[in-house]
């Protein structure tokens, strides 16, 4: 136990003296003041010579901070890939592990321990970052987004699903390879959501299943979609709907939250990965 | 499988695809200072990443430190020295001791005074607040002698320590194994420098090619020796009956030099060149350097 939050910790102590965290913090900064003083911009359009209606620059507003979270949950799913693909691959390749891993600690340990540290990497950073952001978007221009604990919920729950997978593959190939196919990966699951959107509009079936298909063997498009849904504002949500189904393949657009069903099992499928990458180390020699 | 032995390895197979590294290899060490001794690819890292539970043998198996390879109960006994010896380079070097005297189960209350102890041991004192970053391989490898160090445990396990430490150094850690021996802890030492092993070692084993090929204590091994016979009208078959005795070459001077023969065998192999008609002119039993042992049973 003590192993797992000493591995954990060093997780993080090692972003911070290699100063991950402070360029993290740095171009937050940037992206948060650019985001606010574009929307504080929205005051100036004019439509027909005359100042929008709250309710055009409300949908307005919230139509940018849906791009702007979208490039935010990118960011942050391509960060936990490219902090967690070489956690477990570059110690062993540098020899950090041998002496590490030659200590009263098992491989599960050393593993979840790694897991921790990262999630909390990311989920700190996560966490930090969306709620300036929110916040200062709100002070500029009054606009809040309906769910936005569930957006956070659903936007972390899709970085830690890629970095577990990430971690998984770590334990056996190195950090370049590794990391270069959970990315690809990603996208070809984000790919796969709006291919089965697009089935969903024009009705195919077998289309419409290889979106489910890929949603359920990476669910991190699935989050996202929970995550844009938290952003909608019943207005937005009312528009949408009313283009019925061929709404569905825009990835910036969802009408309805992931079913409960889907979270539980984002939930399970991260458990199980992280289960197959402790019992993949345990049988890699060092 | 608990043992008396501290370190105990039974028939031991490991195998890389092809390759054998480790050829049913059984070891037994109970005290002291242990030397293992073979050329490039013997096995001897291999022996010593099984050992720790790096990594796992193809068949066979054994103890270390009374309990099974890997496992807690033995890891908590034992310090070991990585051949690849990396560390956390941007931690500090206090740091890094401080990391592996908690994951060593250290009382926090004892790390301060422990860490200056290592420190001071392997002649790190004036550098523990550096980054392990900006050391030299040799203060590297210092920093990981230190780390097997940490909390005095019962086994010490050192693949080639002074791979990268200069003559000083090399003296420095003949003089912490020593004190290693004296208070009672078992040394496995991983070699290749035969000097080495021949000023600390009480045992060793020489292997090659994953198999034992000699192993004792280093005084028996020595005693094997070589005798010059300078002696004129050696018959062929004279020869072939002293080839009996060990491996005949021929000096520069026509003097033949019989490799391999022990001290109270001298006499025979003089009544049998005799005896073949040769006349003798001299016999000088020569005291063989572990060195030439160490060759003369890679040929084999
Ligand atoms: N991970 C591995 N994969 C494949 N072969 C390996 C691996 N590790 C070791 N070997 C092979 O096992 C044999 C023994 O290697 P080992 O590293 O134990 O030798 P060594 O005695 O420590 O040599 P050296 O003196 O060079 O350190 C070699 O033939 C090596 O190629
Ligand atoms: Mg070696």
């Amino acid at each position: 136990m003590t192993a797992t939050f000493v591995v954990g910790r060093q997780v993080i102590a090692e972003a911070a003296r290699r100063k991950l965290l402070l360029a993290l913090v740095l171009l937050t900064i940037v992206v948060i003041a650019l985001t606010v003083w574009g929307i504080a911009r929205i005051e100036d359009l004019r439509s027909a010579g005359q100042p929008l209606s709250e309710a055009q620059r409300r949908t307005i507003v919230s139509q940018l901070l849906i791009l702007v979270m979208f490039m935010f949950s990118w960011v942050l799913s391509l960060a936990a890939v490219f902090v967690a693909a070489p956690a477990i691959s570059g110690e062993v390749e540098s020899g950090i592990a041998l002496a590490l891993l030659s200590r009263p600690m098992s491989r599960a340990e050393y593993v979840i321990g790694k897991w921790l540290g990262l999630v909390a990497l990311v989920l700190g950073y996560a966490i930090a970052a969306a709620v300036i952001e929110l916040v200062a978007v709100q002070a500029v221009s009054g606009y809040q987004p309906p769910h936005p604990i569930e957006f956070l919920a659903f936007v972390m729950g899709e970085a830690v699903a890629v970095l577990t997978l990430t971690l998984a593959f770590s334990t056996r190939i190195a950090g370049m390879v590794g990391g270069v196919i959970a990315a690809i990966l990603f996208g070809i699951v984000w790919m796969g959501g709006i291919v089965g959107g697009v089935g969903a509009a024009f009705g195919n079936e077998t289309i419409t299943h290889v979106g489910t298909a890929t949603k359920l063997i990476l669910p991190t498009d699935g989050l996202w979609r929970g995550a844009v849904w938290s952003l909608e504002p019943a207005v937005v949500l009312a528009a949408q709907t009313a283009l019925g189904p061929a709404a569905a393949a825009n990835p910036f657009f969802a009408t309805e939250p992931p079913p409960a069903a889907y979270v539980i099992w984002s939930v399970l499928w991260i458990a199980a990965v992280l289960a197959v990458a402790v019992w993949s180390f345990r049988g890699r020699e060092v | 499988m608990a043992s008396a032995a501290a370190i105990e390895l039974a028939h031991v197979t490991k195998r890389y695809g092809k390759v054998v590294a480790l050829d049913d290899l059984s070891l037994s060490v109970t005290s002291g200072v242990f030397g293992f001794l073979g050329p490039n690819g013997a096995g001897k890292t291999t022996a010593v990443k099984i050992l720790v539970g790096l990594a796992r043998p193809t068949a066979g198996g054994g103890s270390l430190a009374g309990a099974s390879f890997g496992s807690k109960a033995s890891l908590h006994k034992i310090g070991y020295l990585p051949e690849l010896f990396r560390y956390q380079s941007w931690l500090t070097a206090r740091e890094v001791l401080a990391l592996h005297c908690e994951l060593a189960g250290l009382e926090r209350s004892r790390w301060a005074a422990e860490i200056d102890r290592i420190l001071a041991t392997v002649g790190l004192a004036d550098r523990g607040g550096s980054r392990v970053g900006t050391f030299s391989k040799g203060m590297q490898q210092r920093l990981g002698l230190g780390i097997a160090l940490i909390g005095d445990p019962a086994v010490v396990l050192l693949d080639e320590p002074t791979s990268a430490l200069d003559p000083v150094g090399r003296h420095d850690v003949r003089e912490i194994i020593r004190a290693l021996r004296e208070r009672g802890a078992v040394v496995f030492l991983n070699s290749h420098l035969l000097t080495e092993v021949e000023q600390v070692c009480d045992s060793v084993a020489i292997v090659d090619r994953g198999k034992v090929v000699a192993q004792g204590v280093l005084a028996d091994l020595l005693r094997t020796s070589s005798v010059r016979l300078r002696a004129s009208g050696l018959s062929r078959e004279g020869r072939a009956a002293l080839a009996r005795f060990g491996e005949i070459d021929d000096g520069a001077d026509g003097a033949i030099l019989i490799r391999g023969v022990e001290m109270e065998r001298i006499p025979d192999v003089v009544s049998e060149a005799v005896r073949s008609g040769a006349r003798i002119y001299a016999v000088e039993p020569q005291h063989e350097t572990l060195e030439e042992r160490f060759l003369r049973l890679l040929g084999q």
